[in-house]
């Protein structure tokens, strides 16, 4: 019976069946009441894949697997069950991280397992190798600098040096070139190590100087990098649930990318070229001058709310930070006990990702249907009386649509302005993260209402129920 | 496995890949991008398939790291995207709501 286990096609069979698996159910987790599922079937699919490979009769040393099995698990686990939904973001970088560290150690010790034979692998395997080295290092590096990011452990604002475009080159010039040393013909760890080394410096260079309003596109780039290095790895190792699993993420992960750069109206080269969030763009116009605008009191926030018969929330960035979202579905339910309909405009790139905001406000027991994606809520603006702006400012800025010489011209944004009133509940009047003023705030039908979000939320509520 | 083989199967993955992702809502961005961030972890296997043949203290200890990261990386991803989804819930009916 195990030498019919053991068989390689029974295997690869398994690994079929793991596809199957992973392709199902992620085509359930493209919609709502089936993604719970789908992505419990991926799941199964990735049991059953590990559990095949433990069957190759090559596979020894059943103890050290545990063991880092075992490790992974202890660590893993809590860390998922205990993240805060607005930490999700940078546990994503870190999962990513450590799957991308995974593939640089796993080439690194085929390596040296290679070089104990006294010469070089053969090229088709090599290649591969050394392609996953530097693209999991980059990977890893880069996506812990971007946890660190998120997490407060260094500072969300760009990070440069001068010449650091050259640095970068250069540092990808090194990788490559020793790469290409290997290739032809040198045994050498040292460079190896070299290439290692290379590659997590530049992993580090390359985030660093990204502002915290890119993060999401770069870890989602990250995301389809660790892919494309596990596919790599995969042909190292002659191993075909790499190579599929690993472009599948690949391939998703540029398209992703590319969507949450469409929708920030940014490329992708300059983005990790560094600009926007960073100190490329100055402020469009004289900043100097105070504009005059109008600011408001609680009281009259929850009046002109309690009065009108449709109102849209228009939720960001800042509402994830001050962690205001379950306060806003109590405000939510409070106006709809009075007869006003609520709902939710959702910028694709509001909170730190695609979707971030969703989830958060999915947390907060905001029900599904009430959440309106941009293209659907952007003409209902016009019939809305209130809009109330929490948190958000790029994605709710008219400049985008009207200034040719804004920097963010041609981002796609929520037309708040288009509704009858807009309260915008600001921290101070300080620009947002790109620096570009607003020249929503000084409409004239814009109020604004200083303060953390949480608290302003909370005291407009408290007033709604006095009234 | 020939190379050509190999790559025949990298790209006709990458477009499975490619037409099964590209009709998620955004809605679905964040568990879309944490799941297929959980399945990129089958790298583990690769560590798996290595250790079998390694030899000497440092290559071992780097590919038992390398295990546990893979673990970190399909376990946290898998976990992770299901909280996540866990929280998209229907409307609790607003009678049940205790008043306050």
């Amino acid at each position: 019976m195990a030498s019919f286990l053991q068989d390689l096609d029974f295997i690869r069979s398994l690994y079929i069946v793991a596809f199957v698996l992973f392709v199902v159910g992620m085509r359930g987790v493209t919609h709502p009441t089936t993604a719970r599922r789908g992505n419990w079937i991926a799941a199964l699919g990735m049991a059953i894949a590990v559990v095949a490979t433990l069957l190759d009769e090559r596979v020894g040393d059943f103890g050290l697997i545990a063991l880092g099995i075992a490790l992974g698990t202890v660590i893993g686990v809590p860390a998922a069950r205990q993240v805060k939904m607005t930490a999700m973001p940078q546990m994503v970088a870190l999962f990513n991280g450590v799957g991308g560290g995974a593939v640089a150690l796993i080439s690194w010790a085929e390596y040296r397992g290679e070089l104990e034979f006294g010469v070089n692998p053969e090229l088709e395997t090599l290649i591969p190798i050394l392609f996953a080295a530097i693209i999991g290092s980059i990977s890893f590096w880069g996506s812990n600098i971007a946890f660190a990011k998120l997490q407060g452990i260094l500072p969300g604002k760009p990070i440069g040096v001068p010449g650091q475009q050259f640095l970068n080159l250069a540092l990808l010039l090194v990788a490559v070139g020793a790469a290409a040393a290997i290739a032809a013909g040198s045994e050498s760890e040292g460079l190896f190590i070299l290439i290692l080394v290379a590659a997590a410096v530049l992993g580090n260079m390359v985030v660093l100087p990204i502002g915290g309003a890119d993060m999401p596109v770069v870890i989602s780039l990250l995301n389809a990098l660790t892919g494309l290095s596990a596919a790599a790895a995969g042909m190292a190792l002659d191993n075909v649930a790499l190579i599929v699993g690993g472009i599948i993420v690949g391939a998703s992960g540029t398209i992703l990318t590319n969507l949450m750069a469409d929708a920030m109206n940014r490329s992708i080269p300059n983005i990790v070229a560094g600009g926007f969030g960073g100190g490329g763009t100055a402020p469009d116009g004289g900043g100097g001058e105070e504009r005059p605008h109008r600011s408001t009191d609680a009281t009259s926030v929850a009046s002109q709310l309690s009065l009108a018969d449709r109102v849209v929330v228009a939720p960001g960035y800042g509402l994830a930070v001050a962690q205001a979202q379950h306060t806003v579905r109590e405000l939510a339910d409070e106006l709809e006990k009075r007869g006003v309909e609520v709902s939710y405009a959702i910028h694709p790139v509001a909170g730190r990702m695609p979707g971030h905001m969703n989830v958060l406000l999915a947390e907060a027991d905001v029900p599904y249907e009430a959440l309106k994606e941009m293209d659907e809520i952007n003409p209902e603006f016009s019939t809305t009386d209130v809009t109330l702006v929490i948190g958000a400012n790029d994605v709710t800025n008219p400049a985008a649509r009207e200034n040719e010489g804004s920097p963010i011209y041609g981002m796609p944004i929520l037309d708040v302005d288009k509704s009858e009133q807009v309260v915008v509940l600001k921290r101070s009047m300080n620009t947002g993260f790109a620096g570009i003023d607003n020249p929503l705030f000084y409409n004239e039908n814009t109020s604004l209402l200083f303060g953390d979000a949480k608290a302003s939320v909370q005291e407009v509520l408290a007033a709604v129920k006095d009234l | 496995m020939d190379l050509i083989t190999e790559f025949t199967i990298l790209v006709l993955a990458a477009f499975v890949g490619f037409e099964v992702i590209s009709k998620v809502p955004n809605t679905l961005h964040t568990p879309l991008m944490s799941a297929t961030n959980a399945i990129h972890g089958i790298v583990l296997l690769g560590g798996i398939l290595v250790i079998g043949e390694a030899s000497g203290f440092l290559n071992e200890l780097i590919l038992v790291i390398a295990i546990a990261f893979g673990t970190i990386n399909v376990i946290g991803g898998f976990l992770v995207t299901d909280r996540m989804l866990g929280m998209f819930k229907k409307r609790p009916k607003p009678a049940e709501k205790t008043p306050e």
